[in-house]
């Protein structure tokens, strides 16, 4: 770690200050949605499909309205006569609000209870009477593909099979020649599961229509609070509900990771149900429909081919995907990439050709193909490309970690163009791997496992060198729905030299408060403890899109770097004017002007605060203010080498991850405790899909892994004592050179434990298996491979 | 139904449904809302408190079986202005991001410790087992709890009990 350039007190960049968040937290003082308790409050529960696909025949409410303190259910006709029964994606489809005529799958919502109470809100959902007529489900993606599959969208008049859009990127004639003069070539298929985020608090909202104002807020677990209310705006707009009268608030998140930037059909019935009762409305989903019916991530089913010359040469990369969109396209992507960042699938490695293609299939599942903690795509392009260059350093023998020193970018090729167009703003993949291999002791580690295959016993080292790809984006290429992807901060500082700083992201736990006032008070002198940071108010905060993806260092936290050099602009005249002197003859340091080769003569931060409302020079506007909407120039790309270590035991299958080595590269850091943090939860959510989450289902499509009874979040027991370091690599076009971090361990995990894994059992003939890598599946692989006890 | 509860060192009564969950008599009849609700069915511990001394999960529990029972859960941890090592240790060792689980890992770590006051890592890892946090991996939680271990030991003369 470099040397912090601000004292413990300022406590700006390198500081591991202690979070401004926790005070409130440990005393159970957060707002959550869910505590958001209003006057005159109702209460909406939502009748569910049990059906994968099936017609309406009839839905009988007389029952349930006559269900004490049930005073209405809404269906989706009722929408209709607003038309809000369908509204779109963000991938530009439409998604069902309420369905009038059939359902697409099960646990979609069919009707909305609307009550005094939580408990007459649930009664009232379980007294709705719904006669399905039920249909063919569609449940693998393939066969929906096949001709003669039942078409599920008959919504879209001109549709005539489940295809979604097909998309390709790279050079398709370079990647088929490289193909043909190579060497030596490995080619695998690798299903990359569907799989629910599951944070711990689940989706909700408040929604309060003021009918004396014609004023909508609506408190929501919501990580895009503005993007949301455009969209609002644009959806129900036709209704009355224009953008200046509609406030969103996110409060306190209990964890997103993704799985709070859609829009899902209960926000929308809730509003709605608000702005024809004038009445707030509370819509709090239980965890099973949180995991049965919000957006899923992944379900990537992915043939890889990686080509090599003889010596270990990497050539070129072919890779055909199909994606399991569900029955609508609801993922939450760029709009210009509806595989997301998938084709920065060449990962660390100087590949001189590549071609990549995927096609989206409609199934009656639900939508999704939003993240699970990572930037588009990215863990599905990671682990695709760290098995391909495992498989292959296996098939021609050399040890995993030389081959991939071999074919690494190298750090003199920065900014690197990819094959598939990415320009790699900067990286020194050997050092982290260099520094991963010394603290786990690779060599050892080896010699230990030589003499444990003798004995009969299986232990796997694996490795994956991931590079990420986050911080989207550059206006030129990247928007959600036309909304470009920039990301603002509004800094306000008082007469006192205290300020106020708000932010168009909004954190669900990475600590914002504490890591964006760290930006301003390296840049401006002023203590972290003085600067107050606010987030997630739509009537407050500057206009941006929100945390994901990694984005918000990369981009709010650069607007938070340029925002406060305006401010140091306007606080170097004032300085200027203080002292009598020219501001270029003013030198600064952070906090403290001084004229130049007078260091005695100084103002602070604090002074030129001050003199801005109480002194200031004639002709100038009082106040210290400024805003930044950073539009970034580049992405920025992350990396790191992670090394795990298994055991497998014979006898069950299991496997247990004895010791995972991480070294991060999230360029220059904001707080090391916090990044350690973000990296410790990163990899325990890459543990959990390598080893134990999966939302499958059977052939009619019902859910398994619907619950928190089957679908195994890690505990305690199952997450190792996770051993972490780091690499500074600055990324050279970022005001603080800083690359984002929350995601990168969530996207690198799971491939350094499928190698370990793989690697523990290449030897009796094993080439791959798909995640989660469940003590059944080992077994049945050991017995297929002949290994008894 | 009429249920009388002491909840932190207070007493309180509340007429309420027999159906009445225990979790939502806490947050919503008193507004005590530091206990969270994160799945309903057992398993994820964000809704644990103590019910006398023991900590359970307050969303699969009626509110009527804690009727003459002593309560406490996290707005209680903080006693005349003094934070309870549990939370210090959880903020020096940033044993916590959202916040979300953070009372229920808090309230089963106070149980744990009471009856564990030098427990090894193993013991805590088992004993926060029946919690589950997204954010943080554990492996600070764990160190939150040994840091309040250390501290209350340190508190307590040797061979005293809590």
């Amino acid at each position: 770690m470099t040397t912090p350039k601000t004292t413990p007190e300022v406590g700006g960049m390198g500081h591991s200050i202690k979070r401004k968040e926790d005070p409130r937290f440990i005393r159970g003082k957060g707002t959550y949605v869910d505590d958001v308790v209003l006057p005159g409050m109702l209460y909406l529960d939502i009748v569910r499909s049990p059906h994968a696909h099936a017609k309406i025949v009839k839905i009988d409410t007389a029952k349930a309205t006559a269900v004490p303190g049930v005073l209405a259910v809404i269906t989706g006709a009722d929408l209709a006569k607003y038309n809000l029964h369908w509204m779109p994606t963000l991938m530009s489809d439409t998604q069902m609000v309420l369905p009038v005529e059939k359902v697409m799958y099960q646990a979609q919502e069919v009707a909305a209870v609307l009550a005094t109470t939580r408990y007459a809100a649930a009664d009232g959902a379980a007294a709705v009477d719904v006669e399905y007529e039920p249909l063919p489900a569609v449940v693998s993606p393939q066969k929906a593909l096949e001709p003669g599959a039942p078409v599920l969208r008959t919504d879209k008049k001109d549709k005539k099979d489940n295809h979604i859009w097909h998309w390709e990127w790279g050079d398709r004639a370079a990647t088929d020649r490289a193909f043909a003069e190579a060497e030596v070539t490995v080619k695998e298929q690798i299903y990359i599961p569907r799989i629910h985020v599951a944070s711990i608090e689940t989706c909700g909202c408040v929604a309060h229509f003021d009918k004396v104002n014609d004023k909508l807020t609506v408190w929501m677990t919501t990580q895009a609070p503005h993007a949301i209310r455009t969209v609002f705006a644009l959806v129900a707009g036709h209704v009355g509900l224009a953008e200046h009268k509609i406030r969103i608030i996110s409060p306190d998140i209990g964890g997103g990771f993704g799985g709070k930037v859609p829009v899902y059909p209960g926000y929308v019935i809730a509003v709605a149900a608000s702005v024809l009762t004038g009445k707030p409305v509370k819509w709090i989903e239980d965890r099973m429909e949180n995991l049965q019916a919000d957006s899923f991530a992944r379900d990537y089913h992915i043939t890889a081919e990686l080509a090599a010359k003889k010596d270990g040469t990497l050539t070129a990369l072919r890779i055909k995907t199909l994606a399991d969109h569900g029955y609508t396209d609801a993922a939450a992507n760029p709009s210009k990439f509806p595989a997301g960042l998938f084709h920065v699938c060449t990962g660390s490695y100087d590949l001189k050709a590549a071609h990549v293609e995927v096609d989206g299939a409609y199934t009656n599942k639900p939508p999704g193909g939003i993240a699970y903690r990572c930037s588009f795509r990215v863990t599905e392009a990671v682990h695709t490309i760290e098995r391909m260059v495992d498989i292959m350093a296996h098939q021609l023998g050399q040890d995993p970690a030389d081959f991939r020193k071999k074919n690494f970018i190298k750090p003199e090729q920065f900014p690197y163009k990819s094959a598939l167009g990415w320009e790699y703003d900067s990286g020194n993949y050997a050092g982290a791997l260099d520094k991963a291999m010394q603290m786990i002791g690779y060599a050892e580690l080896k010699r230990e496992q030589a003499e444990k295959r003798k004995r009969g016993e299986l232990m796997g080292i694996g490795i994956s060198s991931f590079t990420e790809i986050v911080g989207a984006g550059p206006s030129k290429h990247f928007d959600i729905l036309g909304l470009k992807m920039f990301d603002s901060c509004e800094i306000r500082v008082h007469p006192t030299g205290k300020a106020i700083a708000r932010f168009g992201t909004k954190s669900q736990g990475q600590g914002h408060e504490t890591t964006y006032a760290q930006i301003l008070a390296e840049e401006l002198g002023i203590p972290a403890a003085d600067i107050q940071v606010e987030e997630g108010d739509t009537d407050t905060a500057p206009y941006g899109l929100g945390t994901y993806a990694s984005r918000s260092t990369p981009v709010a936290g650069a607007a938070a770097a340029i925002a406060s050099r305006k401010i140091l602009d306007k606080a170097r005249k004032i300085a200027a004017h203080l002292l009598e002197a020219a501001p270029e003859d003013l030198v600064y340091e952070p906090g403290k002007f001084s004229v130049k080769g007078a260091p005695n003569r100084s103002k602070t931060i604090q002074d030129c605060a001050f003199a801005a409302y109480t002194n200031h020079p004639q002709g100038m506007e009082a106040g210290l203010e400024a805003v930044s909407y950073y539009d970034p120039p580049n992405l920025t790309y992350p990396f790191g080498s992670y090394i795990c270590v298994v055991d497998i035991d014979k006898g069950t299958g299991e496997v247990k991850v004895r010791r995972f080595v991480a070294i991060d590269d999230c360029g220059n850091i904001i707080n090391p405790m916090i990044v350690q943090g973000q990296v410790h939860g990163g990899l325990t959510m890459g543990l959990a899909p390598a080893l134990l989450e999966e939302i499958s289902y059977d052939e009619h499509g019902n859910v398994q892994g619907g619950s928190f009874i089957d679908y195994l979040l890690p505990t305690a027991m199952e997450t190792p004592k996770w051993e972490t370091g780091h690499t500074i690599t600055p990324s050279p076009h970022h005001p603080i050179g800083a690359k984002g971090i929350g995601e990168s361990a969530t996207v690198g995990a799971p491939a350094a434990i499928a190698n370990a894994v793989v690697d523990a059992l290449w030897h009796l003939g094993v080439r791959h298996v798909d995640i989660p890598i469940t003590p059944p599946k080992v077994w049945k692989l050991l017995r297929e491979n002949g290994v008894t006890e | 139904m009429n249920v009388q509860v002491t909840i932190n060192g207070e007493k309180l009564s509340a007429d309420v449904e027999p159906r009445l969950l225990l979790v939502h008599l806490i947050r919503e009849v008193f507004r005590l809302t530091g206990t969270h609700i994160g799945c309903d069915t057992t398993h994820c511990g964000a809704c644990t408190v103590l019910l006398d001394g023991r900590p359970v999960k307050s969303c699969t529990m009626f509110a009527v079986q804690a009727h003459n029972r002593e309560i406490q859960t996290v707005e209680g941890l903080e006693q005349n202005g003094a934070l309870h090592p549990l939370q210090e240790g959880f903020i020096a060792e940033h044993g916590l991001q959202c916040g979300y689980c953070t009372p229920g890992m808090l309230m089963t770590s106070k149980a744990f410790l009471d009856k564990h006051p030098s427990p090894s890592e193993d013991d805590i890892r088992w004993a926060i087992s029946g919690n589950l946090c997204r954010c943080t991996g554990y492996v600070n939680i764990v160190k939150a709890v040994q840091h309040a271990a250390a501290k209350l030991r340190a508190a307590v003369p040797a061979g005293g009990a809590r």
